[in-house]
């Protein structure tokens, strides 16, 4: 009985995935994307230099040479900088998006599922919420916090769980009237039960979409932060917004420092976006606009943190 | 509907005092703002105390909450902690002013030309220039706005005039006006705006093209405009007057929020520029500790956020005559 149940529980993924192998930009961004993550994780090896390494003859030396794409003002290789700073974007971004999607997944099941007063009061946390100026708030949290890489995951995370939040609870709503569920109460399945065996596996589609947008959401943020200054700002420790940020005042001068780690951001980003979109398709989530007049706010939000104005 | 009201009012309301709590506990275990005069050598002992009393730094932390909500509430927003005292409201009043001249010019650019661009692909689907749009705002959306705005300062500000041969640069890359000018110059500050706003605008088109788009898709789908084919309009009329106008209803309103966003979201906008806006105010007051200054600057964003929502829902009226007659 078991294995029968599971056979058929695979076709869905195993659909999607066919589905998401049909959209060949998708799929070039999501190769784009593991080649970008396995030269960050291999930043040690791949790294013509460490990161901090001065090499003090050499100061806003130009690409060419021994400098692929050249030197900062402290004569640190950019190319390495930008490898090893990739690996705390994507870092930040994963663990950021992670955070964030088990918020929003555990608040909107929780919501949609038991109604009544718990939807009512997690629905008003949730909106005010996404009331706040986010950035705002954010920059005066990394100003009382560090800035390790742990300080700046723990800031950006309570700030982004909010649109998936509501998408689960509408979701969940209209899931506890089926058939399905209602069989699972009859055969006496609990809350928890129900919500994580018969729910949550009908909300992947829209959980993967959702974790696609945080994770563009999460990168964009740190790089502003680490930008303006605020986010990881151990010595010598790059990321791609520090770069930009320590050399914007060289960019006449030396425009490879803020061309580089800048089309990493855009890159990255670009390729999330596109695998976001193969994913939208595949398991055939409707979050980019509703259409009605109602789902405006929630959109918006969602753009919020993105934008980063 | 007035209990709604009420009720609604006073959920803002106590909302909007616990972001000032918030805030003002921020700023207090920022820096402190007599940091500064702390390390400066020839200030007395004395002196220093008697600066610290007179802004009354030596009070508990309560006290000074309530100080400062007491000041606020009957519209004394006091003076900056570190300006040489300088009166807050004329600094939050130039603030205001420069941010919603750039945010106001930059929304309605990215309105007009997102509903133009969003209603062609929509139109036109599946065409060269519906893949074409689609591709850039994918483009706009993934370029971190403070990297566009640094490019935008090192085309314009260098490579343009260097390939033209003109001496750069093109347009200017910061401020308001040029160094030297004095007084209101319109062409002057509208160069000096032209960059910002494209900085703003590229993700703000991306956003509002898909959005008018895929509503207008919507719209075309709906049974009142196969009624308007039925009765004989012609495609025109029909996606005009019947299509656009309903889709022009979600992509409206979310501009109105976004102004209500984005009035506090210019901070990095502002900081690449370096222009003089609500950002630039708040950053710096965050970095001295300056919660006389940093207060009213969070709570007009946030206030403003309330307010542009409420703006929404009257747009929804005006827009959407069934809202206007109907219950809701």
């Amino acid at each position: 009985m078991a294995r029968a149940e599971r056979a058929p529980s695979q076709g869905p993924l195993a659909l999607a995935w066919r589905r998401f192998l049909l959209r060949r930009l998708s799929v070039v961004a999501l190769g784009a994307l593991v080649l970008i993550t396995a030269l960050a994780v291999a930043a040690d090896v791949v790294a013509p230099y460490p990161p901090g390494e001065q090499h003090l003859d050499d100061i806003l030396a130009g690409p060419g040479g021994d400098y692929w794409l050249g030197t900062d003002t402290l004569g640190r290789d950019t190319l390495s900088r930008v490898l090893h700073g990739g690996r705390v974007s994507l870092f930040v971004g994963v663990s950021v998006a992670v955070l964030a999607s088990v918020i929003g997944t555990l608040v909107g099941l929780v919501a949609g599922y038991r109604g009544g007063h718990v939807d009512a009061v997690l629905m008003r946390i949730t909106d005010t919420l996404l009331a706040l100026p986010a950035l705002m708030v954010v920059i005066l949290l990394a100003r009382i916090l560090g800035g390790s890489v742990f300080d700046v995951v723990l800031v950006l995370s309570p700030f982004g769980w909010m649109p998936l939040a509501r998408i689960i609870r509408a979701r969940a709503l209209a899931l506890r009237e089926h058939e399905f569920v209602k069989a699972a109460r009859a055969m006496g399945a609990g809350m928890w039960r129900i919500m994580f065996r018969h729910l949550l596996p009908n909300l992947v589609g829209e959980i993967a979409v959702a974790v696609s947008l945080a994770v563009v959401g999460a990168i964009l943020a740190e790089a502003v932060l680490s930008y303006l200054g605020l986010g990881v700002s151990q010595v010598h420790a790059a990321t791609w917004g520090n770069m930009l940020g320590g050399n914007e005042g060289f960019m006449t001068t030396a425009p490879w420092l803020v061309w580089a780690p800048g089309l990493a951001i855009v890159i990255t980003v670009l390729s999330v976006n596109y695998v976001g979109d193969g994913l939208r398709d595949a398991f055939d989530v409707k979050t980019d606009v509703g259409g009605g007049a109602d789902t405006a706010p929630e959109a918006s939000a969602a753009q919020e943190a993105h934008r980063g104005a | 509907m007035i209990r709604y009201a009420l009720r609604r009012l006073a959920a803002v309301l106590s909302i909007l005092a616990l972001i000032s709590l918030f805030t003002f506990w921020a700023a207090d275990s920022i820096t402190n703002p007599t940091a500064l005069i702390a390390v400066n050598p020839r200030i007395t002992a004395a002196d220093r105390a008697a600066y610290v009393e007179a802004l009354g730094l030596d009070l508990p932390f309560w006290q000074r909450y309530f100080a400062w909500l007491g000041n606020f509430v009957t519209g004394d927003l006091g003076t900056s902690l570190v300006q040489n005292g300088a009166e807050v409201w004329p600094l939050l009043r130039t603030a205001l002013a420069n941010t919603l001249v750039l945010l106001v010019v930059a929304v309605i650019l990215s309105l007009v030309i997102g509903i133009a661009v969003g209603t062609l692909g929509a139109v036109r689907r599946g065409s060269v220039l519906d893949y074409a749009a689609t591709t850039m705002s994918f483009f706009g959306l993934s370029i971190p706005v403070f990297w566009l705005g640094l490019m935008l300062q090192l085309f314009f500000g260098l490579y343009f005039a260097n390939w033209l041969g003109v001496t750069p640069p093109l347009l200017p890359t910061a401020g308001l006006y040029s160094p030297g000018q004095v007084g209101f110059d319109l062409v002057d500050r509208m160069r000096h705006l032209a960059l910002p706003t494209m900085a703003l605008s590229l993700q703000l088109v991306a956003v509002y093209s898909r959005y008018m788009r895929s509503s207008l898709l919507d719209a075309l789908g709906a049974e009142y405009v196969r009624t308007a084919y039925a009765k004989g309009l012609s495609e025109r009329a029909a996606v005009l007057r019947h299509g656009v106008r309903n889709a022009l209803i979600p992509v409206t309103t979310l501009a109105a929020l976004d102004i209500g966003l984005l009035v506090g979201g210019l901070i990095v906008t502002e900081r690449v520029f370096q222009y003089p806006g609500m950002g630039t105010l708040f950053f710096d007051a965050v970095h001295a500790g300056d919660y006389a200054v940093l207060l009213p600057v969070v709570m007009i964003v946030a206030g403003g956020v309330f307010v542009m929502n409420f703006a929404a829902d009257l747009l929804y009226g005006v827009l959407d005559p069934r809202i206007r007659r109907g219950t809701g």
